[in-house]
């Protein structure tokens, strides 16, 4: 009997996560947002097919046909080594991409520990943690990224590591303050009569109930990381040439921006695009999340 | 008048501002530790013998254990000492004091146009709710957010000064005015007022307003979405009827009453948006050639100079801990609630 239960509850499938589908539902509803979800979906498409889409070869070099104007077979134009800039752009989709992927991946999973060990065993270990997460929130995060950066040396993998760095402490605080309120209900004092170890009942009954809002921050957090990820690819401590990064074809484009404006207007407005929209969905986000929002509409 | 209470509170305060602060210097400390530039062959040169080499390694104290160097970097700290910039040779401190007047003159502007911008379309963007200004302001604003603020700097300077030339490109005003105003406070705009050059002033001026206005914008998408949500809460209240009952129009309404009471909320939020704008400015003075913090910051990067960065990493940590408890003490100051 006992078991039977037990097995039941487990198979429950995270149940935080139930109220995602109506969140989406909610998000195509609204223009903005919804704007914002077809945006991302281009986004994924573009990397998934980069191959296809491109016109040609984004390393390619045409020093015959360098600095072209958007047109005549190059839809937006050459670089300054006759690289096609519609095939890099189409490629740096996969650049940005793994950028977000990455940094999300290391960033919950380290959140969401700092977090519920924090919130859950209290006291002195949640002092010790919380002061450590408060003193990399007392940095502007582009500007901790770029320390690091410095200290690790600029690559593509490096930034990645730096912006993981600096993203966490939101993401524990959060989690820290979900745990506080799971902390004393009834089913985690169950778990806890019915012997389960500490490491048990936080990866049990505690993470999954932190998980949705835990992924509506990360979403939030996904606009940042690609300004950020940008803005060290701009300054030369990112992805390095002759990669396709968005942010690094604006820094090498600025030494021709008087006399060929398309080799930065492009790059610039595929950033623009792609945070906007995360943060288009992200406010939508907030909306649904806010309930008094959610009835009314 | 302090009671005992207060007085605790107090204390505790200082004591979690004293812990944070020991915790950045030990990141800093971390940083320098990692950069991977040779701060002995920075000094000594790449010529230098073997035996110039160990002294010099001795002197800076590498030799000794991590934790005692860290209790020296402790002591140099304290003791107002953060060692000596290899690119320009001088104290890193008299270098971060001659290039952050121009840093600070940019952000001021910009958060005063953020601010003002910021205000005036929260407050709107609360009493048209879910009509189509609050649509068009939330897109307006989040673009501000969502815009890489290196790339519209450029942009802008296409536009504006390039095509338009209503502004001054980059520098902080016309090459051949440079030297010619005596520098006291290393505020352009006040150098320039006080020496009566008033030519100097305006080209100035042109020069600031472009990096200042795109800054302020994308400060403005925070202040605007926090007073929006301040000023819904206020209007959701009985007072505000009652105010409407008795027959004041909306205007007074909203900013005889509704915005007095969100005052307080609101200056704290324009503090914190204050130090954000440090990130924006890094970016920025790039783009426009502007002799800051921003660019001291960058550029030794780009060459390793670890006191620098390590000064520069640690000053706006302590900027940020310092607006942080600005913001905390004018909330206590302009709400009667906390006395």
């Amino acid at each position: 009997m006992q078991t039977e239960t037990l097995k039941k509850g487990r198979s429950m499938t995270l149940p935080g996560l139930a109220p995602l589908g109506r969140i989406l539902r909610f998000l195509m509803r609204q223009p903005t947002s919804a704007f914002g979800l077809a945006v991302i979906a281009l986004l994924v498409i573009g990397a998934i097919f980069a191959p296809l889409l491109a016109t040609h070869n984004p390393y390619a070099q045409d020093l015959t046909n360098t600095l072209a104007p958007p047109g005549n077979g190059h839809w937006f134009g050459t670089d300054e080594l006759g690289r096609d800039i519609w095939s890099r752009l189409v490629h740096g989709t996969r650049i940005t991409l793994t950028i977000i992927a990455l940094v999300t991946v290391v960033v919950g999973p380290i959140g969401l520990a700092v977090g519920t060990i924090a919130g859950y065993y209290g006291g002195a270990v949640d002092t010790v943690m919380m002061r450590i997460t408060d003193i990399f929130l007392s940095f502007p995060s582009l500007i901790l990224s770029l320390a690091f950066v410095a200290a690790l040396g600029p690559s593509l993998s490096n930034a990645i590591i730096a912006i993981a760095l600096t993203s966490w402490p939101p993401i524990a605080r959060l989690a820290r303050a979900e745990t506080l309120t799971f902390r004393a209900e009834d089913y985690v004092s169950a778990a806890r009569l019915q012997g389960a170890s500490d490491f048990r009942i936080i990866m049990k009954s505690i993470v999954p109930m932190c998980l949705p809002s835990v992924l509506i921050r990360l979403t939030l957090n996904m606009a940042t990381v690609i300004l950020t990820a940008a803005g060290l690819g701009f300054l030369g401590l990112g992805a390095q040439p002759p990669l396709p990064e968005w942010g690094a074809m604006i820094a090498t484009g600025r030494r021709y921006m008087i006399d060929s404006w398309w080799l930065v207007t492009f790059p610039g407005i595929a950033i623009l695009c792609v945070s906007l929209a995360f943060n288009l969905v992200g406010d939508g986000l907030r909306d649904a999340l806010d309930p008094k929002q959610m009835n009314r509409r | 008048m302090l009671t005992r209470s207060r007085t605790r509170g107090l204390l505790r305060q200082a004591g979690t501002i004293a812990v944070t602060l020991l915790g950045l210097l030990v990141l800093t400390f971390a940083i320098g530790r990692l950069m991977p530039a040779d701060p002995v062959r920075a000094i000594v040169g790449e010529e230098a013998t073997q035996d110039t080499y160990m002294q010099v390694y001795q002197e800076l104290g590498l030799d000794r254990p991590l934790p005692m160097q860290f209790l020296m970097y402790l002591r140099d700290v304290l003791t107002g000492d953060f060692g000596t910039s290899i690119r320009t040779g001088q104290p890193v401190l008299n270098d971060i004091l001659t290039v952050m007047p121009a840093t600070l003159e940019l952000a001021t502007l910009a958060i005063l146009i953020g601010a003002t911008l910021g205000i005036t379309l929260g407050v709107i963007a609360a009493v048209k709710k879910d009509r189509w200004q609050d649509q068009v302001i939330r897109v307006f604003s989040l673009m501000g957010h969502s815009m890489p603020i290196f790339w519209t700097g450029m942009i802008a300077l296409l536009i504006f000064y390039a095509a338009l030339g209503w502004v001054g490109g980059g520098g902080r005003m016309e090459d051949y005015f440079i030297g010619l105003v005596p520098e006291v406070t290393n505020f352009i705009l006040i150098d320039a007022a006080l020496a009566g050059e008033w030519e100097v002033f305006w080209s100035a001026l042109n020069h600031l307003i472009l990096p200042a206005s795109l800054l302020g914008y994308s400060s403005s998408a925070y202040i605007t979405r926090m007073t929006r949500s301040f000023m819904l809460d206020q209007i959701n209240q009985e007072y505000i009827t009652t105010a409407r009952v008795k027959g004041l129009s909306v205007r007074q309404t909203i900013w005889r009453h509704a915005f007095l009471n969100i005052r307080v909320q609101l200056v704290t939020i324009v503090a914190l948006a204050y130090g954000a704008l440090l990130e924006g400015a890094v970016l920025i003075e790039t783009v426009f050639s502007w002799p800051g913090f921003g660019q001291y910051l960058t550029s030794n990067l780009m060459i390793g100079d670890m006191n620098a960065v390590m000064t520069c990493v640690l000053l706006v940590g302590v900027i940020f801990i310092a607006l942080n408890l600005l913001s905390d003490v004018l909330y206590r100051v302009f709400d009667p609630r906390t006395r």
